[in-house]
Protein backbone atom coordinates (compact mmCIF):
# COMPACT_ATOMS: atom_id res chain seq x y z
CA UNK A 1 0.00 0.00 0.00
CA UNK A 2 1.16 3.49 -0.74
CA UNK A 3 -0.57 5.42 1.99
CA UNK A 4 1.21 8.46 3.30
CA UNK A 5 2.56 7.80 6.77
CA UNK A 6 0.52 10.26 8.90
CA UNK A 7 -2.80 9.13 7.38
CA UNK A 8 -3.53 6.15 9.71
CA UNK A 9 -2.88 8.19 12.81
CA UNK A 10 -5.21 10.91 11.60
CA UNK A 11 -7.88 8.33 10.81
CA UNK A 12 -7.52 6.83 14.28
CA UNK A 13 -7.99 10.24 15.84
CA UNK A 14 -11.02 10.95 13.70
CA UNK A 15 -12.68 7.68 14.72
CA UNK A 16 -11.88 8.37 18.35
CA UNK A 17 -13.46 11.83 18.24
CA UNK A 18 -16.55 10.56 16.46
CA UNK A 19 -16.92 7.65 18.94
CA UNK A 20 -16.69 10.06 21.83
CA UNK A 21 -19.26 12.38 20.30
CA UNK A 22 -21.67 9.50 19.83
CA UNK A 23 -21.16 8.38 23.44
CA UNK A 24 -21.96 11.87 24.72
CA UNK A 25 -25.08 12.05 22.60
CA UNK A 26 -26.19 8.69 23.96
CA UNK A 27 -25.74 9.78 27.57
CA UNK A 28 -27.62 13.02 26.98
CA UNK A 29 -30.61 11.17 25.52
CA UNK A 30 -30.48 8.67 28.34
CA UNK A 31 -30.56 11.37 31.01
CA UNK A 32 -33.29 13.22 29.16
CA UNK A 33 -35.50 10.13 29.32
CA UNK A 34 -35.00 9.96 33.07
CA UNK A 35 -35.76 13.64 33.50
CA UNK A 36 -38.91 13.46 31.38
CA UNK A 37 -40.35 10.47 33.21
CA UNK A 38 -39.48 12.03 36.54
CA UNK A 39 -41.06 15.34 35.55
CA UNK A 40 -44.18 13.51 34.41
CA UNK A 41 -44.42 11.68 37.69
CA UNK A 42 -43.96 14.86 39.70
CA UNK A 43 -46.59 16.62 37.62
CA UNK A 44 -48.98 13.71 38.15
CA UNK A 45 -48.41 13.82 41.89
CA UNK A 46 -48.84 17.58 42.08
CA UNK A 47 -52.09 17.46 40.12
CA UNK A 48 -53.71 14.50 41.81
CA UNK A 49 -52.51 14.91 45.37
CA UNK A 50 -52.64 18.20 47.08
CA UNK A 51 -49.24 18.48 48.69
CA UNK A 52 -49.42 20.14 52.04
CA UNK A 53 -46.10 21.93 52.45
CA UNK A 54 -46.44 22.76 56.10
CA UNK A 55 -47.49 19.22 56.94
CA UNK A 56 -44.59 17.72 55.01
CA UNK A 57 -42.00 19.92 56.68
CA UNK A 58 -43.09 18.75 60.13
CA UNK A 59 -43.46 15.13 59.13
CA UNK A 60 -40.32 14.52 57.03
CA UNK A 61 -37.84 14.47 59.95
CA UNK A 62 -40.11 11.98 61.71
CA UNK A 63 -40.21 9.67 58.68
CA UNK A 64 -36.48 10.00 58.07
CA UNK A 65 -35.96 8.77 61.61
CA UNK A 66 -37.30 5.40 60.41
CA UNK A 67 -34.59 5.08 57.76
CA UNK A 68 -32.02 4.41 60.48
CA UNK A 69 -34.15 1.58 61.81
CA UNK A 70 -34.59 0.18 58.28
CA UNK A 71 -30.82 0.08 57.78
CA UNK A 72 -30.30 -1.43 61.22
CA UNK A 73 -32.88 -4.16 60.64
CA UNK A 74 -31.45 -4.91 57.19
CA UNK A 75 -27.91 -5.04 58.49
CA UNK A 76 -28.55 -7.46 61.33
CA UNK A 77 -30.90 -9.59 59.22
CA UNK A 78 -28.32 -9.94 56.47
CA UNK A 79 -25.66 -10.81 59.04
CA UNK A 80 -27.89 -13.52 60.44
CA UNK A 81 -28.76 -14.72 56.93
CA UNK A 82 -25.06 -15.02 56.04
CA UNK A 83 -24.42 -17.18 59.10
CA UNK A 84 -27.45 -19.38 58.44
CA UNK A 85 -26.62 -19.64 54.75
CA UNK A 86 -23.04 -20.70 55.49
CA UNK A 87 -24.31 -23.48 57.71
CA UNK A 88 -27.10 -24.29 55.27
CA UNK A 89 -24.74 -24.55 52.32
CA UNK A 90 -22.38 -26.81 54.26
CA UNK A 91 -25.36 -28.96 55.15
CA UNK A 92 -26.61 -29.12 51.58
CA UNK A 93 -23.15 -30.20 50.41
CA UNK A 94 -22.59 -32.58 53.28
CA UNK A 95 -22.48 -36.33 52.78
CA UNK A 96 -24.00 -36.67 56.23
CA UNK A 97 -27.69 -37.51 55.69
CA UNK A 98 -28.74 -35.74 58.89
CA UNK A 99 -27.00 -32.45 58.09
CA UNK A 100 -28.18 -32.60 54.49
CA UNK A 101 -31.72 -33.45 55.53
CA UNK A 102 -31.98 -30.63 58.04
CA UNK A 103 -30.58 -28.08 55.59
CA UNK A 104 -32.75 -29.08 52.67
CA UNK A 105 -35.86 -29.13 54.88
CA UNK A 106 -35.06 -25.60 56.05
CA UNK A 107 -34.62 -24.34 52.50
CA UNK A 108 -37.75 -26.05 51.25
CA UNK A 109 -39.98 -24.85 54.07
CA UNK A 110 -38.78 -21.25 54.03
CA UNK A 111 -38.86 -20.92 50.27
CA UNK A 112 -42.27 -22.53 50.14
CA UNK A 113 -44.05 -20.03 52.40
CA UNK A 114 -44.58 -16.25 52.17
CA UNK A 115 -42.20 -13.96 54.01
CA UNK A 116 -45.05 -11.96 55.55
CA UNK A 117 -46.53 -15.15 56.95
CA UNK A 118 -43.16 -16.12 58.42
CA UNK A 119 -42.85 -12.74 60.12
CA UNK A 120 -46.32 -12.99 61.64
CA UNK A 121 -45.74 -16.57 62.62
CA UNK A 122 -42.53 -15.88 64.51
CA UNK A 123 -44.10 -12.85 66.16
CA UNK A 124 -47.14 -14.82 67.30
CA UNK A 125 -45.66 -18.28 67.80
CA UNK A 126 -42.63 -17.55 69.92
CA UNK A 127 -44.66 -16.12 72.84
CA UNK A 128 -46.76 -19.32 72.78
CA UNK A 129 -43.56 -21.24 73.40
CA UNK A 130 -42.83 -18.96 76.30
CA UNK A 131 -40.26 -16.88 74.47
CA UNK A 132 -41.20 -13.21 74.51
CA UNK A 133 -38.94 -11.08 72.39
CA UNK A 134 -39.23 -7.45 71.38
CA UNK A 135 -40.75 -6.88 67.92
CA UNK A 136 -37.40 -5.78 66.58
CA UNK A 137 -35.79 -9.11 67.47
CA UNK A 138 -38.70 -11.04 65.97
CA UNK A 139 -38.42 -9.03 62.77
CA UNK A 140 -34.69 -9.60 62.46
CA UNK A 141 -35.03 -13.31 63.16
CA UNK A 142 -37.79 -13.72 60.57
CA UNK A 143 -35.96 -11.78 57.87
CA UNK A 144 -32.64 -13.45 58.61
CA UNK A 145 -34.27 -16.87 58.59
CA UNK A 146 -35.96 -16.17 55.28
CA UNK A 147 -33.00 -14.68 53.47
CA UNK A 148 -30.74 -17.38 54.94
CA UNK A 149 -32.67 -19.99 52.99
CA UNK A 150 -32.34 -18.18 49.67
CA UNK A 151 -28.71 -17.44 50.34
CA UNK A 152 -28.08 -21.09 51.19
CA UNK A 153 -28.64 -21.93 47.56
CA UNK A 154 -26.45 -19.04 46.43
CA UNK A 155 -23.63 -20.08 48.75
CA UNK A 156 -23.95 -23.67 47.67
CA UNK A 157 -23.64 -22.68 44.03
CA UNK A 158 -20.67 -20.46 44.94
CA UNK A 159 -18.86 -23.33 46.65
CA UNK A 160 -19.61 -25.64 43.75
CA UNK A 161 -18.28 -23.05 41.31
CA UNK A 162 -14.77 -23.43 42.74
CA UNK A 163 -13.06 -25.90 40.39
CA UNK A 164 -12.63 -29.42 41.73
CA UNK A 165 -8.92 -29.23 40.97
CA UNK A 166 -8.58 -26.83 43.91
CA UNK A 167 -9.83 -29.49 46.32
CA UNK A 168 -7.57 -32.09 44.73
CA UNK A 169 -4.54 -29.82 44.98
CA UNK A 170 -5.28 -29.04 48.63
CA UNK A 171 -5.84 -32.69 49.51
CA UNK A 172 -2.73 -33.80 47.69
CA UNK A 173 -0.83 -31.37 49.93
CA UNK A 174 -2.16 -33.22 52.95
CA UNK A 175 -4.88 -30.78 53.96
CA UNK A 176 -7.85 -32.34 55.71
CA UNK A 177 -11.42 -31.50 54.77
CA UNK A 178 -11.70 -28.65 57.22
CA UNK A 179 -8.45 -26.92 56.25
CA UNK A 180 -9.23 -27.39 52.58
CA UNK A 181 -12.60 -25.73 53.01
CA UNK A 182 -11.55 -22.90 55.29
CA UNK A 183 -8.33 -21.92 53.55
CA UNK A 184 -8.83 -22.84 49.91
CA UNK A 185 -12.50 -23.25 48.98
CA UNK A 186 -14.29 -20.73 51.21
CA UNK A 187 -12.14 -17.69 50.28
CA UNK A 188 -12.69 -18.37 46.58
CA UNK A 189 -16.40 -19.07 47.05
CA UNK A 190 -16.76 -15.87 49.07
CA UNK A 191 -15.41 -13.81 46.18
CA UNK A 192 -17.93 -15.49 43.91
CA UNK A 193 -20.93 -14.73 46.13
CA UNK A 194 -20.12 -11.18 47.28
CA UNK A 195 -22.14 -9.55 44.46
CA UNK A 196 -25.11 -11.70 45.42
CA UNK A 197 -24.78 -10.69 49.09
CA UNK A 198 -24.80 -7.05 47.98
CA UNK A 199 -27.92 -7.59 45.88
CA UNK A 200 -29.63 -9.32 48.78
CA UNK A 201 -28.78 -6.48 51.11
CA UNK A 202 -30.45 -4.04 48.75
CA UNK A 203 -33.48 -6.30 48.44
CA UNK A 204 -33.54 -6.56 52.22
CA UNK A 205 -33.72 -2.77 52.57
CA UNK A 206 -37.11 -2.98 50.91
CA UNK A 207 -38.37 -6.29 52.30
CA UNK A 208 -37.62 -5.05 55.81
CA UNK A 209 -40.71 -2.84 55.37
CA UNK A 210 -42.76 -5.97 56.06
CA UNK A 211 -41.80 -5.89 59.73
CA UNK A 212 -43.84 -2.71 60.06
CA UNK A 213 -46.78 -5.12 60.34
CA UNK A 214 -45.55 -6.30 63.72
CA UNK A 215 -44.87 -2.79 64.91
CA UNK A 216 -41.18 -2.30 64.23
CA UNK A 217 -40.87 1.42 63.82
CA UNK A 218 -38.94 1.53 60.58
CA UNK A 219 -39.39 3.71 57.54
CA UNK A 220 -42.74 2.43 56.30
CA UNK A 221 -44.22 2.22 59.79
CA UNK A 222 -43.29 5.84 60.44
CA UNK A 223 -44.69 6.96 57.09
CA UNK A 224 -47.99 5.28 57.83
CA UNK A 225 -48.07 6.53 61.39
CA UNK A 226 -47.43 10.09 60.25
CA UNK A 227 -50.10 10.07 57.57
CA UNK A 228 -52.91 8.08 59.15
CA UNK A 229 -54.27 10.57 61.77
CA UNK A 230 -55.00 13.26 59.19
CA UNK A 231 -55.66 11.00 56.23
CA UNK A 232 -52.57 12.25 54.44
CA UNK A 233 -50.92 8.83 53.94
CA UNK A 234 -50.49 9.40 50.22
CA UNK A 235 -48.01 12.17 50.89
CA UNK A 236 -46.07 10.35 53.58
CA UNK A 237 -45.89 7.19 51.47
CA UNK A 238 -44.40 9.19 48.65
CA UNK A 239 -41.78 10.51 51.04
CA UNK A 240 -41.01 6.95 52.18
CA UNK A 241 -40.80 5.71 48.59
CA UNK A 242 -38.29 8.45 47.79
CA UNK A 243 -36.18 7.56 50.81
CA UNK A 244 -36.16 3.84 49.88
CA UNK A 245 -35.23 4.72 46.36
CA UNK A 246 -32.38 7.00 47.36
CA UNK A 247 -31.08 4.39 49.80
CA UNK A 248 -30.98 1.68 47.14
CA UNK A 249 -29.21 4.01 44.73
CA UNK A 250 -26.62 4.90 47.36
CA UNK A 251 -26.03 1.29 48.40
CA UNK A 252 -25.84 0.09 44.78
CA UNK A 253 -23.15 2.67 44.20
CA UNK A 254 -21.27 1.62 47.33
CA UNK A 255 -21.59 -2.02 46.28
CA UNK A 256 -20.18 -1.27 42.84
CA UNK A 257 -17.20 0.50 44.38
CA UNK A 258 -16.55 -2.32 46.84
CA UNK A 259 -16.64 -4.94 44.12
CA UNK A 260 -14.28 -2.96 41.95
CA UNK A 261 -11.94 -2.52 44.90
CA UNK A 262 -12.01 -6.21 45.69
CA UNK A 263 -11.32 -7.22 42.11
CA UNK A 264 -8.24 -5.03 41.89
CA UNK A 265 -6.96 -5.91 45.36
CA UNK A 266 -7.24 -9.55 44.35
CA UNK A 267 -5.25 -10.23 41.26
CA UNK A 268 -4.26 -6.83 40.02
CA UNK A 269 -1.50 -5.60 42.25
CA UNK A 270 0.35 -8.81 42.79
CA UNK A 271 3.83 -7.37 43.04
CA UNK A 272 3.10 -5.01 45.91
CA UNK A 273 4.06 -6.09 49.39
CA UNK B 1 -17.67 -60.19 40.97
CA UNK B 2 -14.45 -60.81 42.82
CA UNK B 3 -12.69 -57.51 43.16
CA UNK B 4 -9.67 -59.15 44.73
CA UNK B 5 -8.83 -61.42 41.85
CA UNK B 6 -5.21 -61.04 40.87
CA UNK B 7 -5.47 -61.79 37.19
CA UNK B 8 -6.94 -59.69 34.44
CA UNK B 9 -9.53 -61.05 32.05
CA UNK B 10 -6.84 -61.97 29.55
CA UNK B 11 -5.49 -64.42 32.08
CA UNK B 12 -2.15 -62.69 32.36
CA UNK B 13 -0.94 -62.43 35.94
CA UNK B 14 -1.65 -58.95 37.22
CA UNK B 15 1.10 -59.22 39.77
CA UNK B 16 4.58 -59.77 38.59
CA UNK B 17 5.48 -57.48 35.74
CA UNK B 18 6.53 -54.85 38.21
CA UNK B 19 8.52 -57.36 40.24
CA UNK B 20 10.27 -59.20 37.43
CA UNK B 21 12.31 -56.17 36.61
CA UNK B 22 13.83 -56.23 40.06
CA UNK B 23 15.71 -59.48 39.66
CA UNK B 24 18.64 -57.07 39.76
CA UNK B 25 18.63 -54.47 42.53
CA UNK B 26 18.19 -51.03 40.96
CA UNK B 27 21.37 -49.86 42.67
CA UNK B 28 23.36 -52.29 40.54
CA UNK B 29 22.33 -50.65 37.29
CA UNK B 30 25.26 -48.59 36.00
CA UNK B 31 24.75 -44.88 36.68
CA UNK B 32 21.79 -45.48 38.99
CA UNK B 33 21.15 -42.98 41.76
CA UNK B 34 19.71 -45.70 43.98
CA UNK B 35 21.93 -46.52 46.94
CA UNK B 36 23.07 -50.14 47.33
CA UNK B 37 20.83 -52.13 49.62
CA UNK B 38 18.14 -49.43 49.62
CA UNK B 39 14.62 -50.40 50.57
CA UNK B 40 11.75 -49.47 48.26
CA UNK B 41 10.22 -46.06 49.01
CA UNK B 42 6.94 -46.81 47.24
CA UNK B 43 5.19 -50.04 46.60
CA UNK B 44 1.82 -50.37 44.95
CA UNK B 45 0.43 -53.85 44.95
CA UNK B 46 -2.32 -55.19 42.71
CA UNK B 47 -4.13 -51.90 42.30
CA UNK B 48 -7.54 -52.31 40.71
CA UNK B 49 -10.04 -49.65 39.85
CA UNK B 50 -13.62 -49.84 38.70
CA UNK B 51 -15.52 -46.83 37.45
CA UNK B 52 -18.99 -48.24 37.73
CA UNK B 53 -18.61 -51.57 35.96
CA UNK B 54 -15.77 -50.26 33.82
CA UNK B 55 -12.66 -52.17 34.89
CA UNK B 56 -10.07 -49.46 34.36
CA UNK B 57 -7.13 -50.87 36.33
CA UNK B 58 -6.79 -54.62 36.33
CA UNK B 59 -4.20 -55.16 39.00
CA UNK B 60 -1.20 -52.89 38.59
CA UNK B 61 1.89 -53.21 40.72
CA UNK B 62 4.94 -50.99 40.95
CA UNK B 63 7.98 -50.86 43.19
CA UNK B 64 10.05 -47.72 43.32
CA UNK B 65 13.39 -47.21 45.05
CA UNK B 66 14.60 -43.90 46.44
CA UNK B 67 16.19 -41.79 43.72
CA UNK B 68 14.48 -43.53 40.84
CA UNK B 69 12.58 -41.76 38.11
CA UNK B 70 9.76 -43.80 36.65
CA UNK B 71 7.94 -42.87 33.48
CA UNK B 72 4.53 -44.30 32.66
CA UNK B 73 3.64 -44.39 28.98
CA UNK B 74 0.53 -45.61 27.26
CA UNK B 75 -2.36 -44.74 25.00
CA UNK B 76 -4.94 -42.18 26.00
CA UNK B 77 -7.53 -43.83 28.20
CA UNK B 78 -5.31 -46.74 29.16
CA UNK B 79 -5.51 -45.79 32.86
CA UNK B 80 -2.24 -43.95 33.53
CA UNK B 81 -3.81 -41.01 35.36
CA UNK B 82 -6.10 -43.29 37.30
CA UNK B 83 -3.14 -45.36 38.49
CA UNK B 84 -1.19 -42.27 39.52
CA UNK B 85 -4.20 -40.84 41.37
CA UNK B 86 -4.70 -44.15 43.15
CA UNK B 87 -1.19 -43.82 44.58
CA UNK B 88 -2.28 -40.90 46.78
CA UNK B 89 -5.92 -41.95 47.02
CA UNK B 90 -7.26 -38.97 45.10
CA UNK B 91 -8.96 -41.89 43.44
CA UNK B 92 -9.79 -44.66 45.86
CA UNK B 93 -8.54 -47.98 44.46
CA UNK B 94 -11.21 -50.65 44.31
CA UNK B 95 -8.60 -53.08 45.61
CA UNK B 96 -4.93 -53.04 46.37
CA UNK B 97 -2.31 -51.73 48.75
CA UNK B 98 -0.23 -48.57 48.57
CA UNK B 99 2.88 -48.17 50.69
CA UNK B 100 4.98 -45.05 50.70
CA UNK B 101 7.92 -44.84 53.06
CA UNK B 102 6.48 -45.81 56.45
CA UNK B 103 2.82 -45.55 55.51
CA UNK B 104 0.66 -48.34 54.22
CA UNK B 105 -2.97 -48.02 53.18
CA UNK B 106 -5.10 -50.95 52.13
CA UNK B 107 -8.04 -49.81 50.07
CA UNK B 108 -11.47 -50.81 51.26
CA UNK B 109 -14.14 -49.06 49.24
CA UNK B 110 -16.90 -51.17 50.79
CA UNK B 111 -16.61 -49.56 54.23
CA UNK B 112 -17.07 -45.85 54.91
CA UNK B 113 -13.76 -44.16 55.70
CA UNK B 114 -13.15 -44.06 59.41
CA UNK B 115 -11.25 -41.21 61.08
CA UNK B 116 -8.19 -43.44 61.36
CA UNK B 117 -8.26 -44.37 57.67
CA UNK B 118 -8.70 -40.72 56.69
CA UNK B 119 -5.66 -39.87 58.77
CA UNK B 120 -3.69 -42.71 57.14
CA UNK B 121 -4.60 -41.42 53.70
CA UNK B 122 -3.65 -37.88 54.67
CA UNK B 123 -0.28 -39.09 55.89
CA UNK B 124 0.20 -41.03 52.68
CA UNK B 125 -0.44 -37.83 50.75
CA UNK B 126 2.12 -35.97 52.81
CA UNK B 127 4.69 -38.40 51.46
CA UNK B 128 3.62 -37.99 47.83
CA UNK B 129 3.64 -34.55 46.24
CA UNK B 130 1.50 -34.18 43.15
CA UNK B 131 1.84 -31.96 40.09
CA UNK B 132 -1.27 -31.71 37.94
CA UNK B 133 -1.74 -31.16 34.24
CA UNK B 134 -3.86 -28.06 34.99
CA UNK B 135 -1.43 -26.69 37.66
CA UNK B 136 -4.25 -26.10 40.17
CA UNK B 137 -2.49 -23.20 41.86
CA UNK B 138 -4.59 -21.36 44.43
CA UNK B 139 -5.69 -18.22 42.55
CA UNK B 140 -6.47 -16.20 45.67
CA UNK B 141 -2.95 -16.55 47.06
CA UNK B 142 0.31 -15.06 45.89
CA UNK B 143 3.06 -17.40 44.71
CA UNK B 144 4.86 -17.45 48.04
CA UNK B 145 1.59 -18.00 49.94
CA UNK B 146 0.73 -20.84 47.57
CA UNK B 147 3.97 -22.47 48.63
CA UNK B 148 3.78 -21.95 52.38
CA UNK B 149 0.04 -22.58 52.81
CA UNK B 150 0.36 -26.31 53.41
CA UNK B 151 3.64 -26.33 55.37
CA UNK B 152 2.20 -23.73 57.76
CA UNK B 153 -1.35 -25.04 58.07
CA UNK B 154 -0.73 -28.76 57.71
CA UNK B 155 2.74 -29.29 59.13
CA UNK B 156 2.45 -26.31 61.49
CA UNK B 157 5.86 -25.06 60.42
CA UNK B 158 6.69 -21.53 61.58
CA UNK B 159 5.98 -19.01 58.81
CA UNK B 160 9.58 -17.76 58.70
CA UNK B 161 10.96 -21.25 58.29
CA UNK B 162 8.37 -22.18 55.65
CA UNK B 163 9.07 -18.96 53.76
CA UNK B 164 12.77 -19.63 53.73
CA UNK B 165 12.20 -23.16 52.46
CA UNK B 166 9.71 -21.95 49.85
CA UNK B 167 12.14 -19.33 48.62
CA UNK B 168 14.87 -21.90 48.17
CA UNK B 169 12.57 -23.96 45.94
CA UNK B 170 11.40 -20.90 44.03
CA UNK B 171 15.05 -20.22 43.40
CA UNK B 172 15.48 -23.76 42.13
CA UNK B 173 12.66 -23.44 39.60
CA UNK B 174 13.98 -20.00 38.64
CA UNK B 175 11.02 -17.93 39.78
CA UNK B 176 12.19 -16.15 42.90
CA UNK B 177 11.45 -12.78 41.30
CA UNK B 178 7.76 -13.83 40.99
CA UNK B 179 7.58 -14.37 44.73
CA UNK B 180 4.70 -11.92 45.31
CA UNK B 181 2.94 -12.30 41.98
CA UNK B 182 -0.51 -13.83 41.71
CA UNK B 183 -0.93 -17.00 39.61
CA UNK B 184 -3.20 -15.23 37.10
CA UNK B 185 -0.26 -13.05 36.09
CA UNK B 186 2.10 -15.92 35.28
CA UNK B 187 2.57 -17.81 32.03
CA UNK B 188 1.56 -21.48 31.87
CA UNK B 189 5.16 -22.62 32.13
CA UNK B 190 5.75 -20.39 35.14
CA UNK B 191 2.58 -21.64 36.80
CA UNK B 192 3.65 -25.23 36.40
CA UNK B 193 7.10 -24.44 37.82
CA UNK B 194 5.40 -22.80 40.82
CA UNK B 195 3.25 -25.91 41.19
CA UNK B 196 6.40 -28.03 41.23
CA UNK B 197 7.95 -25.75 43.86
CA UNK B 198 4.75 -25.98 45.88
CA UNK B 199 4.92 -29.77 45.88
CA UNK B 200 8.63 -29.66 46.80
CA UNK B 201 8.04 -27.30 49.73
CA UNK B 202 6.16 -30.09 51.48
CA UNK B 203 9.35 -32.18 51.19
CA UNK B 204 7.62 -35.34 50.01
CA UNK B 205 9.36 -38.68 49.53
CA UNK B 206 7.93 -39.12 46.04
CA UNK B 207 6.79 -36.66 43.39
CA UNK B 208 3.89 -37.65 41.15
CA UNK B 209 3.46 -35.85 37.82
CA UNK B 210 0.34 -36.29 35.68
CA UNK B 211 1.15 -35.02 32.19
CA UNK B 212 2.67 -31.84 33.58
CA UNK B 213 3.36 -30.35 30.14
CA UNK B 214 0.21 -31.35 28.27
CA UNK B 215 -1.70 -28.13 29.01
CA UNK B 216 1.22 -25.96 27.93
CA UNK B 217 1.92 -24.03 24.80
CA UNK B 218 4.65 -26.02 22.98
CA UNK B 219 7.09 -23.14 23.42
CA UNK B 220 6.75 -23.40 27.22
CA UNK B 221 7.20 -27.16 27.54
CA UNK B 222 10.98 -26.93 27.59
CA UNK B 223 11.32 -24.81 30.73
CA UNK B 224 9.18 -27.25 32.72
CA UNK B 225 10.96 -30.34 31.40
CA UNK B 226 14.28 -28.75 32.26
CA UNK B 227 13.22 -28.34 35.90
CA UNK B 228 11.94 -31.91 35.99
CA UNK B 229 15.13 -33.28 34.48
CA UNK B 230 17.25 -31.45 37.01
CA UNK B 231 15.10 -32.89 39.79
CA UNK B 232 15.55 -36.37 38.37
CA UNK B 233 19.28 -35.92 38.13
CA UNK B 234 19.65 -34.70 41.69
CA UNK B 235 18.19 -37.96 42.86
CA UNK B 236 14.57 -37.21 43.61
CA UNK B 237 12.10 -40.04 43.43
CA UNK B 238 9.58 -39.29 40.72
CA UNK B 239 6.76 -41.04 38.91
CA UNK B 240 5.90 -39.23 35.72
CA UNK B 241 2.99 -39.85 33.37
CA UNK B 242 3.94 -38.14 30.14
CA UNK B 243 3.83 -38.21 26.39
CA UNK B 244 7.25 -36.55 26.22
CA UNK B 245 9.46 -39.30 24.85
CA UNK B 246 12.53 -37.12 25.24
CA UNK B 247 11.96 -36.96 29.00
CA UNK B 248 11.52 -40.72 29.22
CA UNK B 249 14.72 -41.20 27.25
CA UNK B 250 16.82 -38.64 29.13
CA UNK B 251 15.64 -38.89 32.71
CA UNK B 252 13.82 -42.15 33.39
CA UNK B 253 15.44 -45.09 35.11
CA UNK B 254 12.56 -47.30 34.16
CA UNK B 255 9.64 -47.03 31.79
CA UNK B 256 6.31 -48.68 32.50
CA UNK B 257 4.10 -49.18 29.50
CA UNK B 258 0.38 -49.39 30.27
CA UNK B 259 -2.29 -50.81 28.04
CA UNK B 260 -5.96 -51.28 28.93
CA UNK B 261 -5.33 -51.05 32.64
CA UNK B 262 -2.28 -53.30 32.83
CA UNK B 263 1.45 -52.75 32.78
CA UNK B 264 2.41 -54.86 29.79
CA UNK B 265 6.08 -53.94 29.65
CA UNK B 266 8.60 -52.60 32.12
CA UNK B 267 12.25 -51.88 31.62
CA UNK B 268 14.99 -49.32 31.20
CA UNK B 269 14.15 -46.71 28.54
CA UNK B 270 16.93 -47.92 26.22
CA UNK B 271 15.17 -51.26 25.98
CA UNK B 272 11.47 -50.34 26.14
CA UNK B 273 11.75 -47.43 23.75
CA UNK B 274 14.27 -48.89 21.33
CA UNK B 275 13.51 -52.59 21.44
CA UNK B 276 10.05 -53.22 22.93
CA UNK B 277 9.21 -56.87 23.52
CA UNK B 278 5.49 -56.40 23.61
CA UNK B 279 3.43 -56.01 20.47
CA UNK B 280 1.24 -53.30 22.02
CA UNK B 281 4.25 -51.24 23.11
CA UNK B 282 5.69 -51.52 19.62
CA UNK B 283 2.45 -50.34 18.06
CA UNK B 284 2.23 -47.36 20.43
CA UNK B 285 5.83 -46.30 19.88
CA UNK B 286 5.62 -46.59 16.11
CA UNK B 287 3.26 -43.63 16.08
CA UNK B 288 5.87 -41.49 17.77
CA UNK B 289 8.55 -42.52 15.32
CA UNK B 290 6.34 -41.46 12.45
CA UNK B 291 6.03 -37.89 13.70
N1 LIG C 1 -13.91 -40.11 37.19
C1 LIG C 1 -14.13 -41.06 36.25
N2 LIG C 1 -15.34 -41.61 36.11
C2 LIG C 1 -15.57 -42.56 35.18
N3 LIG C 1 -14.65 -43.03 34.33
C3 LIG C 1 -13.41 -42.51 34.41
C4 LIG C 1 -13.08 -41.49 35.37
N4 LIG C 1 -11.78 -41.16 35.22
C5 LIG C 1 -11.32 -41.93 34.21
N5 LIG C 1 -12.28 -42.75 33.72
C6 LIG C 1 -12.12 -43.74 32.65
O1 LIG C 1 -11.02 -44.54 32.98
C7 LIG C 1 -10.25 -44.84 31.83
C8 LIG C 1 -8.81 -44.46 32.09
O2 LIG C 1 -8.71 -43.05 32.21
P1 LIG C 1 -7.34 -42.31 32.55
O3 LIG C 1 -7.68 -40.89 32.72
O4 LIG C 1 -6.69 -43.00 33.68
O5 LIG C 1 -6.52 -42.55 31.22
P2 LIG C 1 -5.10 -41.95 30.82
O6 LIG C 1 -4.26 -43.11 30.47
O7 LIG C 1 -4.62 -41.03 31.88
O8 LIG C 1 -5.45 -41.15 29.51
P3 LIG C 1 -4.85 -39.76 28.98
O9 LIG C 1 -3.55 -40.06 28.32
O10 LIG C 1 -5.88 -39.31 27.99
O11 LIG C 1 -4.75 -38.84 30.14
C9 LIG C 1 -10.89 -44.10 30.67
O12 LIG C 1 -11.64 -45.01 29.95
C10 LIG C 1 -11.77 -43.09 31.33
O13 LIG C 1 -12.92 -42.89 30.55
MG1 LIG D 1 -4.35 -38.88 31.99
Amino acid sequence: MTMPAPQPAALGLEIQVSDKRRAIAWRLQFMLVWLLILAGLIAFVLFTIKLNGKFLVTVIPFILGGAGMTILVSFFSIAMAIILASLGALGRLSRNPIANGVASFYVSLVRGTPLLLQILFIYLALPQAGIVLPELMCGIIALGFNYGAYMTEIFRAGIQAVPHGQTEAAESLGMNGRTTFMRIIAPQAFRIVTPAIGNDFIAMLKDSSLVSTIGVQELLWKAQAAGRPTYQSMQTLIVAALVYWVMTIVFSYVQGRLEKGMASADRGKGSVQ
Amino acid sequence: MQPNTLSGPSGSPALGVGDLVHTMHPAEVPGALVKPGAEPILRATAIQKFFGLNHVLKGCSMTVYPGETITILGRSGSGKSTFLRCLNFLEEPSAGVVEIHDRRVISNPLAPRSKAVKEDIRNLRLRAGMVFQEFNLFPHLSVIRNLIEAPVHVKHMPVAEATELAESYLEKVGLIEKRNEFPARLSGGQRQRVAIARALTMQPDVLLFDEPTSALDPSLVGEVLKVMESLAHEGRTMIVVTHEMSFAKEAADRVYFMDEGEFVEVGPPEQVLADPHDERTRKFLSRFLNI
